[in-house]
């Protein structure tokens, strides 16, 4: 019989290993899984992990790298600020769309004006309003008036997905646009561009944000007395309290920020790799963010790396898609496996694992 | 605008129909709360019930076995989240968003070839001649098996709940665990039994959707449901009445829109198409506004790990 | 003579790191009240729970009524006739009496014919009960009457009783007392748990004593007298602290007809509470747990603010106030609850002497943590206070709760308080620690600072209080001079026997 045995203090060790592990055991049962669709497991977690980067097409993957990282870091940031204080915003999807279409709107209303010092400003602090607006609904719900903030958030996805159809249909629709749904393409517009800062880097101002939003949130978390506040909150309330924490004030806070950011990465995603808003305008990134905040164990550094490696499956995926068949839903799959995986190795880190001994009643 | 071609009688029979995998899945979690679990997984759990249930109708030709094996499959992923959670202590909200991910991208894989075809005829029940009675007739004795079989789930809980000695045990867990152990009762046992009960329910429900109210396979289809059911849940303060009223009133205002859609109002079709989630937070908004009421009823240990130290 | 009811030899229980129970043995004849008389972590907790069958012994054997018994399960040790009072009530607050009854019985009656019989039964022994009313909305005294009940409805042959006197006043006392010697009376052994010598002394016929897992000695404890208990207990001469007299100063802290609506479903209402404190004494508050100790503190720490002129500190209203705004002007507190209130469970100890203390140690400069700061107040608290712990990066939780309650209140100690308010300083914790917890609050107070010392322990109180008020039901009494304040004079302080005036009512209006 095998028995939890609590730990007197979290195990470091542990903390860091078991993202690895995890990543490990998924890769053995993604194989497995990826056999039984009846491609060889081999080839295709080779596809999936080592062509992207030191492939024969490496040089094309690895700009995609940044680019799928930058929005997932960047929203997994703001996320994990919240899902460390308890406060569970699995929204973010669509606080991604509404800073897009929030952006995107200033954008097209300045076409064809020619002044991107201008316009290209105003449209990053436009996706940030849009993406904190949508957050601040299940904020001021759960804090006025006691309403589960995971249940709204999420339900507000649907929402947001409503709006940016009614968008590309309706109000954003690209007049020359011979009727097609979807805005005119605000990267083929100077003002509005997000470019590729280094060519064939995938770098654009999205992934500089993320890169400082990593920053930040390293030192709020480490050095400053609200990550404090915020770690106490998520680890025991009453705590927190007693510390002089004010509850309302830091949901508030938690779900603003990461509305903020998640608005921002659909901004620079927008006007950037995406160019327009269309209907399918949204792949998932904000529900992705959620594993990506876990697999880095809720901490900066961690998200930096998990979002690489998540951005990762992304592009292998659509490797294996293209070269083995494998359907694109498969990553979907995969990436979950990995959630899991990861959840249950962290058991380890606080608790043992004893062989033998007492039965439990 | 053309209000005269929505009939009253009609529309209550199709949100009973539309209603019903909702009610389905809110039982099922509202078993799954009361023993002090919570399963944020109902979506991943009713898709991949939406889709086993798809392929064993499709091939066998029993929409009976589909329904049994959208149990099975919804089940099985209702397990996954049981040994992580109970056995492995992790975190219930992540676990459950994990479980939803997982689940659609699973079901998506399984229904890749079962895209686009009809499935096997559900018949509805009909009793002799009452179903040709007005107006009764058509709400009450002309609808699908399923429809009975939810409707006696909503009696069967609350009487289970209420007068079982089981129900009082699993009561008793939900509320404290750490008491229910010392008196010698399998916190483990009560809980895995829970949520498997949970994932079956699920795996009904999204069964209904993908084999008689659409009735065909596409990735996502259950779009929110299973968190519509789970804010019915806490809509209805965990008692089973009040989870059939949530769900009718969902189900109600889902079919009242697509009917107004039909009827070409001159409303966005995206604005008709989002309100039955808008309403499902303006009805959370209400019930939780009132705190002391909204918490009486709520299970004490809900959401929280339990580990018998010694 | 028949063999013993209950005989223990041998037993044996180790968890990682300590040894709970160590070659553990003795008996308990039929009809005997047996006191198993330990200090806080003794081992006790684990020695009745080997004999309710919720934990297996590793070595060691049990008879009862003469035959080996190993329960796999507590199912199986009350249908062998053993029945237990949870120190920790075993009860569900959202369930009803009936309902929490029949959940500690094996073959419990239908629900009509329970609440019937729990009437019954509750009449016979004094007790009264509602079967209807809700677990959340009663006092400890009756939940601890739904405990007793639902043992006494299978009739036991062995009553184990885990510290069952810490949640009732004086008066219960003696009514429990009566109720367990009719129970005796009619054949029932009782094993009878407490670290209370007096009590043992007028109850028990025989007793066990236990000092770090192992027997130290066993004698009948109405020959012996409570010193000579307490040193077997201890293992030391016990050195009680010593208040000094001094001059009384001004009014620190002044509560003017304070009400606070209850928090949550089953919390307690504050009523027209008013007190005052001056520097240089300390305030002892006594009360039953449940009273509203931890609503008062809340009120006190600014947890939960309430009406600015409700509260004075120095005479300048602070109600509104935060926790951190208090801190800095010099009213700190120290809630009952060591792991999750007062402290974080998984942070540090540096972090958590950060928790409260960044506000008066200036361990906060335009928002960023100082930390080399905070690791200096953590090692200056752990040695000080001789907090037993590897070091301050060490988690919290794995302190034990003495260690840990040292730490905590050295914590608001050494920040040099005007005002300290303490919410059950030495709960659950051994006689050492809590004697030096109760000098350091006497040498606070001789400091010049007010002290206000709210507890369930009323022994605790009369050694170390200037005055004495008692919290009953959300109300304070007015304050005494707690010199010359007899037991009896307390108990009615406490609201005396609380139920005991139902029960009257009850047998007149049911005929």
């Amino acid at each position: 019989m095998i028995r939890l045995e609590k730990r007197p203090t979290p195990s470091r060790g542990w903390a860091w290993a078991t993202p690895i592990v995890a990543v490990l055991a998924t890769m053995v049962a993604g194989g497995l899984l990826f056999g039984a669709l009846g491609s060889n497991p081999f080839e295709a977690i080779r596809t999936i992990f080592w062509d992207p980067i030191f492939g024969e097409f490496a040089f094309y993957y690895r700009g995609q790298l940044l680019v799928k990282a930058g929005p997932l870091i960047l929203i997994a940031i703001g996320l994990s600020l919240g899902f460390r204080a308890g406060i569970w915003n699995i929204g973010a999807e669509g606080q991604y769309i509404m800073g897009a279409i929030f952006g995107a709107a200033v954008g097209l209303a300045f076409y064809p004006m020619e002044a991107r010092w201008l316009i290209f400003p105003l449209m990053v602090i436009a996706g940030v309003v849009g993406g904190y607006l949508w957050a601040m609904i299940p904020g001021i719900l759960r804090t006025r008036f006691n309403t589960n903030e995971i249940l709204v958030s999420l339900l507000l996805v649907y929402v947001a997905e409503q709006i940016l159809a009614w968008m590309a249909l309706g109000p954003l629709r690209n007049p020359d646009g011979a009727g097609f749904p979807g805005s005119r393409n605000l990267g083929q517009y100077a003002s509005s561009a997000n470019k590729e800062l280094i060519a064939g880097w995938g770098m654009h101002w999205g992934v500089v944000a993320a890169f400082i939003a990593v920053i930040f949130a390293y030192i709020l978390l480490s050095r400053h007395i609200l990550g404090l506040n915020i770690r106490l909150a998520g680890e025991a309330p009453r705590a927190a309290r007693f510390a002089g924490v004010n509850p309302e004030r830091l949901v508030l806070l938690c779900l603003g920020i990461s509305g903020a950011l998640a608005g921002l990465a659909g901004l620079f995603e927008v006007a950037g790799p995406a160019g327009q808003i269309s209907i399918d305008f949204n792949v998932g990134y904000g529900f992705t963010a959620i594993i990506v905040a876990f697999l880095g164990r809720l901490h900066p550094i961690g998200i930096l790396l998990a979002g690489l490696l998540m951005a990762l499956t992304y592009i292998g995926g659509e490797a294996a898609q293209a070269s083995l068949g494998l359907p694109a839903s498969a990553i979907q799959a995969f990436q979950g496996m990995l959630l899991f995986f990861l959840l249950a190795f962290d058991v380890l880190t606080n608790f043992k694992l004893r062989i033998g001994g007492e039965a439990r009643a | 605008m053309d209000f005269g071609s929505i009939n009253p009688v009609l529309l209550i029979a199709a949100l009973m129909l539309a209603s019903t995998p909702i009610l389905l899945a809110a039982l099922g979690e509202l078993i799954v709360e009361k023993s002090g679990v919570l399963n944020l997984g109902v979506e991943g759990m009713m898709i991949v019930g939406a889709i086993s249930g798809f392929i064993v109708a499709v091939e066998t030709g029993s929409p009976a076995l589909g329904f049994v094996a959208a149990a099975i499959g919804a089940t099985i992923m209702a397990l996954i989240f049981g040994v992580l959670t109970q056995l492995l202590l992790s975190n219930q909200v992540a676990t459950g968003l994990g479980l939803t991910l997982f689940g659609l991208g699973v079901s998506a894989l399984m229904g890749q070839s079962y895209v686009g075809i009809r499935p096997p005829a559900s018949p509805r029940l009909t009793f002799f001649g009452l179903s040709e009675v007005p107006v009764i007739g058509p709400i009450a004795f002309n609808q699908h098996a399923m429809v009975y079989v939810s409707l006696a789930l909503v009696v069967a809980i609350w009487w289970y709940l209420k007068r079982t000695r089981s129900g009082l045990i699993l009561r008793a867990v939900g509320e404290s665990h750490d008491a229910a152990h010392a008196l010698g009762y399998s916190v483990l046992k009560t809980r895995f039994a829970a949520i498997a009960f949970g994932g079956a329910c699920a795996g009904l429900g999204g069964a209904f959707l993908s084999l008689v109210i659409v009735p065909q396979w596409t990735e996502g289809m259950t779009a929110g449901r299973g968190w519509i059911a789970l804010a019915i849940v806490v809509f209805a303060s965990w008692r089973p009445w009040r989870v059939l009223l949530g769900a009718y009133l969902f189900g109600g205002v889902t079919v009242l829109q697509l009917n107004l859609q039909a009827a070409g109002i001159a409303i966005p079709v995206e604005l008709l198409s989002m309100s039955p989630y808008l309403i499902t937070i303006l009805v959370l908004v209400l019930i939780s506004s009132d705190k002391r009421r909204a918490a009486a009823n709520a299970p004490a240990s809900l959401g929280r790990s339990f580990h018998a130290s010694a | 003579m028949s063999a013993p009811l209950l005989e223990l030899r041998g037993l044996r229980k180790a968890y990682p790191g300590v040894v709970a129970n160590d070659d553990v043995g003795f008996t308990v004849g039929r009809g005997e009240v047996h006191a198993l008389l330990g200090e806080n972590g003794a081992g006790k907790s684990t020695l009745v729970k080997m004999v309710y069958g919720l934990v297996r012994p590793d070595a060691g054997e049990m008879r009862f009524g003469g035959e080996s018994y190993t329960p796999g399960s507590p199912h199986e040790a009350r249908q062998t006739g053993i029945a237990m009072v949870f120190q920790h009530f075993s009860l569900f607050e959202a369930l009803d009496v009936a309902e929490n009854v029949a959940l500690g019985m094996e073959n419990p009656p239908p629900m009509r014919e329970l609440a019937a019989r729990i009437r019954e039964v509750s009449e016979t022994y004094g007790l009264p009960l509602d079967p209807a009313r809700l677990v959340g909305d009663l006092s400890a005294g009756e939940r601890q009457r739904v405990e007793i009940i639902r043992c006494l409805l299978q009739d036991p042959k062995l009553l184990i009783m885990d510290e069952p006197t810490s949640v009732l006043t004086p008066q219960e006392v003696d009514i429990l007392f009566e109720t367990l010697r009719k129970l005796q009376a009619e054949g029932t052994s009782i094993l009878y748990i407490s670290h209370k010598l007096e009590e043992i002394r007028t109850l028990c016929d025989g007793a066990t004593i236990l000092r770090l897992g192992k027997v130290v000695g066993s004698c009948d404890p109405r020959e012996k007298s409570a010193r000579e208990l307490a040193e077997m207990m201890v293992g030391s001469e016990l050195n009680p602290p010593a208040p000094q007299a001094h001059d009384l100063g001004e009014v620190m802290l002044e509560v003017n007809a304070l009400t606070v609506p209850p928090a949550s479903a089953f919390g307690t209402e504050l009523r027209d509470i008013s007190l005052q404190v001056r520097a240089g004494e300390v305030l002892g508050i006594g009360g039953v747990a449940g009273n509203g100790q931890d609503e008062l503190l809340a009120v006190l720490s600014g947890e939960v603010p309430v009406e600015n002129d409700k509260l004075r500190f120095k005479g300048e209203p602070i109600g509104a106030t935060g926790p951190n705004p208090r801190r800095a002007k010099g009213l700190l507190t120290a809630p009952e609850e060591r792991l999750g209130h007062a402290a974080a469970p998984d942070m540090s100890l540096i972090e958590n002497a950060a928790l409260s203390g960044w506000v008066r140690m200036g361990m906060v400069k335009s928002g960023f943590i100082n930390w080399s700061k905070a690791r200096a107040h953590a090692e200056h608290v752990i040695k000080d206070f001789d907090v037993r712990t590897p070091g301050p990066g060490n988690a919290a939780r794995a302190l034990s709760g003495g260690n840990l309650q040292k730490f905590v209140i050295g914590r608001e100690i050494l920040q040099k308080p005007e005002v300290l308010v303490v919410n059950q300083p030495t709960w659950g914790v051994d006689a050492s620690a809590a004697a030096a917890i109760r000098q350091a609050l006497l040498d606070l107070a001789a400091e010049g600072a007010a002290v206000i010392a709210i507890s369930q322990d009323l022994d605790e109180l009369m050694e170390i209080s200037t005055r004495f008020a008692a919290l009953n039901e959300g109300r304070l009494s007015a304050p005494r001079d707690a010199a010359g304040l007899t037991i009896d004079e307390i108990g009615l302080m406490l609201g005396g026997a609380h139920g005991m005036e139902v029960a009257h009512i009850h047998e007149e209006a049911a005929p």
